[in-house]
């Protein structure tokens, strides 16, 4: 049996006698995956913050509340179901990003400033 | 052209992809969700991550065994607050592992079903509540020297997860400690139910680390893919050099006569640890294995029609809109 | 602890440096910077026995949905149920410690030790019949419906009377009234939104419901009945009538009975009050049985 011990609360089987392909879902469990953003404070973006599962969008944005708020983490939560986000491609690194990727000078420290010159 | 084409660029070949994975992996950035990577890495994220959300779900056990009889409203408070962030870590963890494909409900059903394992420390019972401070000090301590380094884990959704759980894991160890301290200034009764729970849990918590680095083959190739940051032993001797001065200040020793400080490496030495007795207790053969794991069964299965239920009226009112 | 800080200080210098902590300052004297002189013209150990009733509702029902926690349906509920019983027990304490500081502690120092805070006294060292609870927070919870439907009525029942109370003359009731009506409107919701989707799911959901309902509804017999006590710190502007709050109750638990689909059971006809005077059913003493073992076990313990 083989073994890690960074499972968190430690040793746990990891070799491939551990089954982690998922089996048909049942009808019983299709409560759907919800992704939840949160706004840390007013004058920040909603960011994302993880996901929830949670039977509808009013269930999802309680629940929300409860899991990722509960040391005051946030002032407004988004939730949306995982399903509906229409992402920019399956790979993230594939040409749609390709092409900023050199246009470096977009970025400010493309620029070199003389260190002399204040407030840039 | 077909427009499908147009849609579907060629994908690139394989071994240009695990070119970038590897690329990635060697440049400390991190793996996230929709990239391609290896199967090999892939299933033994999923296995590594479910099993931990698994061990917070399970861990919530032990300690809420103590939550209706915590000796004072203050620690109950405390203790339902720090039961109640296992079960979040859990979910955090959950959600880490379906990003890789997996099915909460599914993982849950391999729990119990007993495909997927747990942490064996869970399988101890707590005797007292002094086992509620061990739990806290020694056990979360464990878990810290463990998830500290997952916050850099090279899977972005695991390590962001490792992160929030890290930062809320702080409080429960430092309660853990602060009622030991309380209960080590109270009365004799007192005293002796922590150094009692101290003797149960050390050997325990030491092996929350896992088998020695020889004995762990799996070790070598999540280290690579930058799964795995420390070995086990490597972890299990920084876990002994941050415990004993710990004990001391608090009062207590370890049941362990060969403990002692080794002034030429500034490291404690230990003894052998009993591996015959961690097997049995992963095994299933724990003293509340089978208790464990059947609440961890009635809650799903005497609750389903809840579930059920609201599946029920969101589909209705979707119908109804 | 010097090292495990060192631990976290990385960590946290590493990600922003902005540690939340479960409990904010103040956590150990729940009391503290509050004015706690008794109005004039009040019985301070009327004032007492009143925190003593809004307080032991609030713990026992905060025990009660603690019995599920590791047994909730999902893991989303398992949180939610913790965070209710929290905001009681947090209610709880401040009314406990409140009644503590108006000397009214009960029978419960013949027992406990004075390292014991007066909070904790009263809630491990008091017996079955000096609890002021109602019967309502006290009854088993039978399965989830039947539990979603007793937090309903009693979170519709404590808001009503919490919102009157933030008038009190008592500065210290004002203030624990004040805030618990935020959460208090959210346990109401919670349980509220709940009932809709059982009431209105499956036909097992929509039975199990309607025999929840069934179930609690007799507990409603003295909720509405005020003691002598609670008329006269009425009369004084310092508490809350609980018959002023009937109407307003039927009124919500009605509504939110339609929208759910289940049927109306009659309004059980009023009793005289019974658990607000220290008589109870056997589930009270079992109740604090569990409770109270081990602090009884070790009465000169601190924790």
């Amino acid at each position: 049996m083989s073994m890690t011990s960074e499972g968190g609360h430690g040793a746990v089987p990891t070799g491939p006698e551990v089954p982690v392909e998922p089996k048909a879902a049942t009808a019983r469990r299709d409560w759907p995956l919800y992704e939840c953003f949160v706004r840390g404070k007013r004058g920040l973006n909603h960011v994302h913050v993880g996901s929830l599962h949670a039977p509808d969008d009013e269930m999802a944005v309680h629940a929300a509340r409860d899991l990722f708020t509960r040391r005051n983490e946030g002032v407004s939560i988004w939730v949306v179901k995982a399903a509906d986000i229409t992402a920019s491609s399956p790979d993230e690194k594939d040409p749609m990003f390709a092409p900023s990727g050199d246009k470096v000078y977009r970025h400010p420290t493309f620029y070199e400033i003389p260190e002399n010159v204040p407030h840039m | 052209m077909s427009s499908s084409t147009l849609d579907r660029p060629t994908p690139p070949d394989e071994a240009a992809l695990q070119a970038l994975f590897d690329a990635t992996i060697a440049a400390g950035h991190r793996i996230e969700p929709r990239d391609w990577m290896p199967e090999g890495y892939r299933k033994t994220l999923v296995r590594q991550i479910a099993q931990h959300a698994h061990s917070e779900i399970i861990g919530m056990q032990p300690e809420g065994d103590w939550l209706l009889a915590a000796p004072s409203l203050r620690r109950k408070a405390i203790l339902l607050a720090k039961v109640q962030d296992e079960a979040g870590h859990g979910m955090y963890l959950y959600s880490a592992a379906e990003t890789l494909g997996a099915d909460r409900a599914d993982l849950t059903d391999k729990l119990i079903e007993g495909k997927q394992k747990y942490s064996s420390i869970f399988n101890y019972p707590t005797l007292t509540y002094a086992d509620v401070g061990v739990i806290g000090w020694l056990v979360d301590g464990a878990a810290i020297c463990n998830q500290v380094p997952l916050c850099r884990s090279s899977y972005g959704p695991y390590a962001r997860a490792m992160i929030r759980v890290c930062k809320e894991e702080s409080f429960h160890q430092r309660q853990g400690y602060e009622l030991l301290l309380t209960m080590m200034s109270g009365t004799p009764e007192q005293r002796a139910m922590v150094q009692d729970a101290v003797d149960r849990w050390w050997w325990p918590s030491l092996m929350m680390f896992g088998p020695p680095d020889d004995d762990s083959p799996n070790s070598a190739q999540s280290m690579a893919w930058g799964i795995k940051r420390h070995s086990n032993d490597e972890l299990r001797q920084r876990y002994v050099d941050m415990s004993v001065p710990q004990a001391e200040a608090l009062g207590v020793t370890f049941p362990d006569p060969e403990l002692s400080y080794d002034a030429e490496t500034g490291h404690y030495r230990f003894g052998a640890i009993d591996w015959e007795e961690f097997k049995q207790v992963i095994s299933g053969h724990g003293p509340a294995n089978a208790e464990r794991i059947a609440r961890r069964r009635a809650a799903r299965d005497d609750n389903a029609w809840v579930l059920e239920a609201a599946t029920a009226y969101a589909a209705k009112q979707e119908a109804a809109a | 602890m010097a090292h495990e800080e060192t631990v976290y200080e990385a960590l946290d210098h590493a990600h922003g440096g902005e540690g939340h902590w479960a409990f904010g300052t103040g956590f150990d004297e729940p009391l503290a910077g509050v004015d706690t002189t008794v109005p004039d013209g009040v019985d301070p150990a009327e004032l007492g026995e009143y925190c003593l009733m809004l307080g032991d509702d609030a713990l026992v029902l905060a025990q009660r949905l603690t019995e599920w926690i590791t047994a909730s349906p999902e893991l989303e509920e398992e949180v939610a149920v913790a965070n209710v019983a929290l905001d009681l027990l947090g209610q709880a304490r401040l009314l406990l410690a409140r009644a503590g500081s108006v000397g009214v502690l009960g029978r419960s120092r013949e027992l406990a030790t004075g390292s014991i805070p007066d909070e904790d006294a009263l809630a491990y060292f008091r017996d079955a019949d000096e609890f002021r609870n109602t019967a309502l927070v006290a009854a088993p919870n039978g399965d989830f419906a039947q539990t979603i439907v007793r937090l309903l009525v009693a979170a519709t029942v404590r808001l009503a009377v919490f919102a009157r109370l933030r008038e009190s003359r008592d500065p210290v009731l004002a203030a624990i009234a004040a805030k618990g009506v935020h959460e208090l409107a959210y346990h109401r919701d919670h349980a509220a939104r709940w009932l809709l989707r059982l009431g209105d799911g499956t036909a097992e959901s929509h039975r199990r419901a309607q025999d929840g309902v069934d179930a609690v509804w007799p507990l409603l017999a003295d909720v509405f009945s005020a003691t002598d006590l609670e008329r006269r710190l009425t009369a004084a502007g310092v508490a809350v009538d609980p018959s002023s709050t009937r109407e307003e109750v039927r009124s919500v638990l009605t509504e939110v009975l339609e929208r759910a689909t289940l049927r109306l059971p009659e309004w059980p006809a009023e009793a005289p009050p019974r658990g607000r005077l220290g008589e109870h059913g056997p589930e009270v003493a079992e109740l604090l049985g569990a409770l109270q073992g081990l602090a009884r076990q070790h009465p000169a313990a601190t924790w």
